[in-house]
């Protein structure tokens, strides 16, 4: 520590804000893993849409498309200063509760029993909720890293704010409903929070808080029946293998038969049998495991593993706080999606419909994660500049 | 900073645990577990499709076909699609019914799966198959369905191969009908582990039943590739199905027809006639060509699923039970025909073949006055002209006797019932063993069946004994007093063969029952070798391509009790009915020099109803090589009714015709009947000219 940390009051450090960083700075490996994954998923989106239409790339197109969008918005992140950023994460935070509002009301429409999505014709929508996800972490960031007068630790007042914060994104994403960024966004906050310094017996009262509402959120009929229906599968799938526990049998059934090496590219007949549902989406992964084996699969989880730790790495060479919390953040949000993802294609997770990071199909899904890419670059280039 | 830097710590622990909690759990389920997931993978993805085979063809004893297939359109309906509408597909089926001009309702008892509560209409077959409801439906009605599928979801017309009878409705009791198999049945079928389809028929009578392994064939197995909804993406490996047998009979399709027309002839010229059957076997082989029975159906109804109106007239008394087959399932007593039998019986007994017998009108017996046919004197005659006048009394007297003999109504020891034991020898009383199904046993009533016969009945027939039958009474009182006597009788005596049973059992008369198929099969051990046959339909099997799989043999059932020059003797009197006998009227004009026909005419009372008429002919005489027996149902006398068309069936099998009228070309010209099955070439046509045997000069 040389004390050059944007802490309160004090102006910023070596550099002015603002200033432009060379390119090659950015993190080569992370650039590395992210391109591997979005190629890889652009295979596995190509593969499971190719019977959709007679010339099979339409699909596959749109995410090209997707992906150029994102890498533009990622190189348009880089060049920003986060420092600077942060004096835009109010404006960022009230346009993504104004997105969560605007979805909730006739604005927007309703796909799979949920309210989440803002047509924009052409085949085109977007989801806010997946902005949501970064406008929280900016806030969060940005409340969290003013720590108290003498202390690391972040102020009570702040702490509050940053909750009632993310309880106003939580609260409005339920509204959809989406429960699966729901919990991304709770995982969020409880990642940042706990990193930030928040004291252990301030962690335990939060955690008791949390399973306290858990359990009245379980009893007081408040989860939809699909959701309990989906826990109670997963608890044991031979509930029922024709109805909620289809999906999870019939994941593991594509994963588990990729064995070793895969069937190959385009080789997967449960994948060309759609006998997973959402396979471009929210099950993308099993079309790793089925075509491209175990292999292919660890592949792709270490691929994710290196954005993870590469994000680790920048939040620890990171010298201010909100630089930090911001790619800490970042690593609990895509970890906790691969999780979650990559869990319940292989039965170690509910399922729940969240996307895989740069692999699954999903416009607003990517143009998010290749912003936050973007982000943790930026931090990284600004932090090289010794 | 240093408890952030900390806390990262921790993170970065939890990351590297997530990344090796997924790569391990990826390893058991893809590498260690990976073969059980790619079974349940292959066992998802793949389903086995049943690629029926070719059903072998039935054949007559020229190679023209009987049973053959063609294909047709046939709309079936899936009712797992129909449950999942809101409507439970009402309006699907209606719109259906529209297409097809059927009423909905009957559509949807058609498809509904047959249970222990649910009877015909109903599917037999497996609920997840699609159900036919119409076959035969133009292509214009089955575009209409295809061509807008999102008014008829789960409904489908495609073509299928059905049996196709030329011959319309000919011997369609004795061809029987296929229907879908049910899961019991596919499960009998041994070595076959098929999944059940639904698609799979199964011969239901006749001998689509008793040959239905044969004609079945292997159904070839086809493994397609399907997507969640079960569309068919691609075939990933394919067995092919192995045709079904060819079942070469001896039916001569044209002498089955002469014999069904016949039969039609004889129930029109009968007011009262309610069912007939006509048998023609090969004398000296027992191979049948010909059996019929009336009336009768056109079998294709039973294409595309038989709708509810053709079924409840197939099964309605009122028209005549046209699915029973009376050749071999109904049961008449046989009047006078049966005399050979009790001829033999005397000879037995011991009474001399060249012995003068006295023939008065009538003949005591136990009190009663049993008379001949309208109470006539004969004379004194020898056993020749008792067959061929019909005298009854002089069977009465020698039945009478040898009851007497055997002790009456309360023997001693073990009585002989040589009349019985010897109408046994002739096949009477136990079925023919013939190659089609349900035949009947027919009934000797000798004193074991009537014991048995009354400990079933004694406490009905003691009860009404009692309290008479006022509910019949109220209409017939004759009928109810007579039916009342009866009943104390029975509850009475029931236990023992009275005198009167002897006699009337001595005439083909009481409760003696034969099959027109029974008697048949006896006059033709009686007019040619002495041995009794079980008469066989089935001559051969072959495969398609012609070779040869085996020949269906004629067993022997047993010898008749007769020396050759004993049945020579009965053999020359029944020569004599048709010339000079009692068919002598029915026979006039017939060219006897040219055929000559041998036959004994039979005229059975049944109380209550019109008389059974019979009649047993051979042809020709000195050398026989066809039998012939027509059964009349309620006919009236023998003369009347069943010879005449006897006499039909023989013109139309030699070709001949009453003076004045055109004959038609014979069916089977000299009336020899072929003497080996026809030849099926390797391309699955009939060689026109009979290849002689190798080794064999002709």
């Amino acid at each position: 520590m040389n004390g050059l940390v944007g802490t309160r009051g004090r102006p910023f450090a070596r550099r002015p804000a603002g200033v432009r960083s060379p390119v090659w700075k950015a993190d080569g490996l992370l650039i590395v893993a992210v391109a591997g994954l979005a190629l890889i998923g652009t295979l596995l989106i190509w593969s499971s849409t190719r019977t959709w239409t007679a010339d099979g790339t339409s699909m596959l197109k749109k995410h090209l498309l997707n992906l150029g969008i994102g890498t533009a918005l990622a190189v348009a992140a880089a060049t920003v200063d986060h420092r600077l950023l942060r004096a835009y994460t109010p404006l960022v935070y009230a346009a993504a509760a104004l997105g969560l509002i605007l979805v909730i009301t006739p604005v927007g429409s309703e796909v799979n029993g949920a309210h989440s999505w803002i047509m924009l014709g052409g085949g085109f929508a977007l989801q806010p909720s997946e902005f949501a996800k970064l406008a929280l972490v900016l806030i969060l960031a940005m409340l969290l890293a003013q720590p108290a007068e003498g202390d690391d630790r972040p102020r009570g007042l702040d702490v509050m704010i940053a909750l009632v914060a993310a309880a106003i994104l939580m609260g409005l994403v339920m509204l959809q409903p989406d429960f699966g960024t729901t919990m991304v966004l709770g995982v969020i906050t409880a990642g940042t929070l706990i990193l930030s310094g928040l004291r252990k017996r301030w962690i335990a009262a939060l955690a008791v808080a949390v399973a306290a509402g858990g359990t009245a959120v379980w009893f007081l009929d408040v989860l939809e029946p699909y959701q309990v229906a989906r826990f109670t599968a997963f608890v044991n799938p031979a509930t029922d293998p024709r109805g909620v526990g289809y999906n999870s049998t019939q994941a593991l059934n594509a994963v588990g038969s990729g064995e070793l090496f895969g069937k190959g590219l385009f080789g997967g007949g449960q994948t060309l049998g759609r006998f997973v549902p959402e396979q471009h989406t929210d099950f993308v992964f099993t079309v790793a495991g089925e075509e491209f084996g175990f292999l292919g699969a660890v592949t792709v989880v270490v691929l994710l593993g290196v954005v993870l730790l590469r994000g680790l790495r920048i939040a620890r060479l990171c010298e201010d706080r909100f630089g930090t919390l911001v790619a800490g953040a970042i690593v609990c949000w895509l970890g906790f999606q691969t999780l979650i993802n990559v869990g319940m294609t292989i039965g170690v997770m509910p399922i729940t419909g969240l996307p895989l990071p740069f692999v699954s199909y999903g416009g607003t899904a990517t143009f998010a994660n290749m912003i936050a890419v973007g982000v943790l670059q930026a931090i990284h280039m600004r932090e090289q500049w010794h | 900073m240093i408890r952030l830097r900390g806390r990262l710590r921790v993170l970065r622990a939890l990351t590297l645990a997530l990344i090796l909690l997924l790569g391990a759990r990826l390893w058991q389920v893809q590498v260690r577990e990976g073969e059980r997931y790619v079974a349940a993978a292959a066992a998802t993805r793949t389903r086995d499709v049943v690629v029926p085979a070719v059903r072998g063809q039935i054949l007559d004893a020229m190679g023209r076909p009987l049973v053959r297939n063609r294909t047709t359109l046939v709309v079936s309906v899936d009712r797992g699609a129909l449950e999942r509408m809101k409507d439970g597909g009402k309006s699907v089926m209606a719109r259906l019914g529209k297409v097809l001009g059927r009423d909905p309702d009957d559509l949807l008892r058609q498809i509904r799966p047959c249970g222990p509560t649910i009877s015909r209409p109903c599917w037999t077959g497996s609920p997840h198959q699609p159900a036919p409801v119409a076959g035969d439906v133009t292509a214009r009605q089955a575009l209409q369905i295809l061509e807008r599928q999102e008014d008829f979801p789960g409904i489908t017309a495609r073509e299928q191969a059905v049996r196709e009878h030329p011959g319309k409705s000919a011997a369609v009791q004795a061809l029987g009908y296929l229907q879908p198999v049910t899961q019991e049945e596919l499960e009998k079928r041994e070595g076959l582990k098929a999944e059940f389809s639904g698609i799979d028929v199964a011969g239901r009578d006749g001998l689509e039943s008793v040959y239905d392994r044969e004609l079945r064939g292997t159904p070839g197995r086809k493994r397609v590739q399907v997507d969640r909804l079960g569309k068919v993406l691609g075939v990933e490996h394919e067995t092919a199905s192995r045709p079904g047998d060819t079942l070469i009979t001896s039916i001569d399709a044209k002498v089955q027809a002469v014999t069904e027309k016949a039969l039609a002839e004889a129930m029109k010229s009968a007011p009262q006639a309610d069912g007939a059957a006509g048998v023609v076997l090969d004398a000296r082989t027992g191979r049948v060509m010909a059996i019929a029975s009336a009336p009768t159906y056109d079998p294709e109804v039973w294409t595309g699923g038989i709708d509810e109106a053709d079924y409840r007239r197939l099964l309605s008394e009122k028209a005549g039970l046209p699915l029973v087959s009376r050749a071999i399932k109904g049961e008449f007593a046989p009047g006078s025909t049966f005399k050979m039998s009790s001829v033999t019986a005397m000879l037995r007994a011991g009474y001399p073949i060249n012995g003068r017998y006295d023939c008065p009108g009538s003949f005591m017996v136990g009190g009663r006055s049993f008379n001949n046919f309208r109470g006539r004197a004969l004379g004194v005659m020898s056993l020749h002209t008792a067959l061929v006048k019909s005298c009854d009394t002089i069977f009465y007297r020698a039945a009478f006797e040898q009851y007497t003999k055997d002790g009456g109504r309360h023997p001693r020891g073990r009585p002989k019932e040589v009349m019985a034991n010897t109408a046994r020898a002739f096949g009477f009383g136990s079925p023919t063993g013939i190659d089609l199904p349900g035949e009947s046993p027919g009934r000797i009533p000798d004193r074991a069946w009537k014991k048995k016969m009354w400990a079933a009945t004694k406490d009905q027939n003691c009860r009404r004994a009692k309290i008479g039958y006022p509910e019949v009474a109220k209409t017939d009182p004759g009928r109810a007093s007579f039916l009342k006597a009866l009943a104390r009788d029975n509850c009475q005596e029931g236990d023992q063969l009275r005198p009167g049973d002897a006699a009337n059992f001595s005439i083909g008369q009481g409760d003696v029952l034969v099959t027109p198929l029974q008697l048949a099969a006896a006059y033709a051990a009686l007019v040619t070798d002495g041995r009794l046959r079980s008469p066989r339909v089935g001559w051969m099997l072959v495969r398609p391509d012609g070779t040869k799989v085996k020949e269906i043999k004629v067993p022997v059932r047993g010898k008749l009790p007769l020396a050759p020059y004993e049945r020579a003797y009965i053999k020359r009197a029944l020569s004599q009915v048709a010339s000079d006998g009692t068919a002598a009227g029915a026979f006039l004009g017939f060219p006897m020099k040219k055929v000559p026909i041998g036959g004994k005419t039979g005229t059975a009372e049944v109380y209550g109803k019109a008389d059974t008429s019979w009649f047993a002919s051979f042809a020709p005489v000195h050398d026989p090589r066809l039998v012939v027996v027509v059964m009349v149902s309620q006919g009236g006398m023998g003369s009347q009714t069943a010879a005449p068309a006897v006499r039909k069936i023989y013109e139309g099998i030699y070709g001949l015709a009453p003076k004045g009228e055109k004959p038609a070309p014979a069916a089977l010209p000299g009336g020899v009947p072929a003497s080996r099955p026809p030849v099926i070439l390797p391309d699955g046509t009939v060689a026109k000219k009979i290849v002689p045997e190798r080794g064999r000069v002709r």
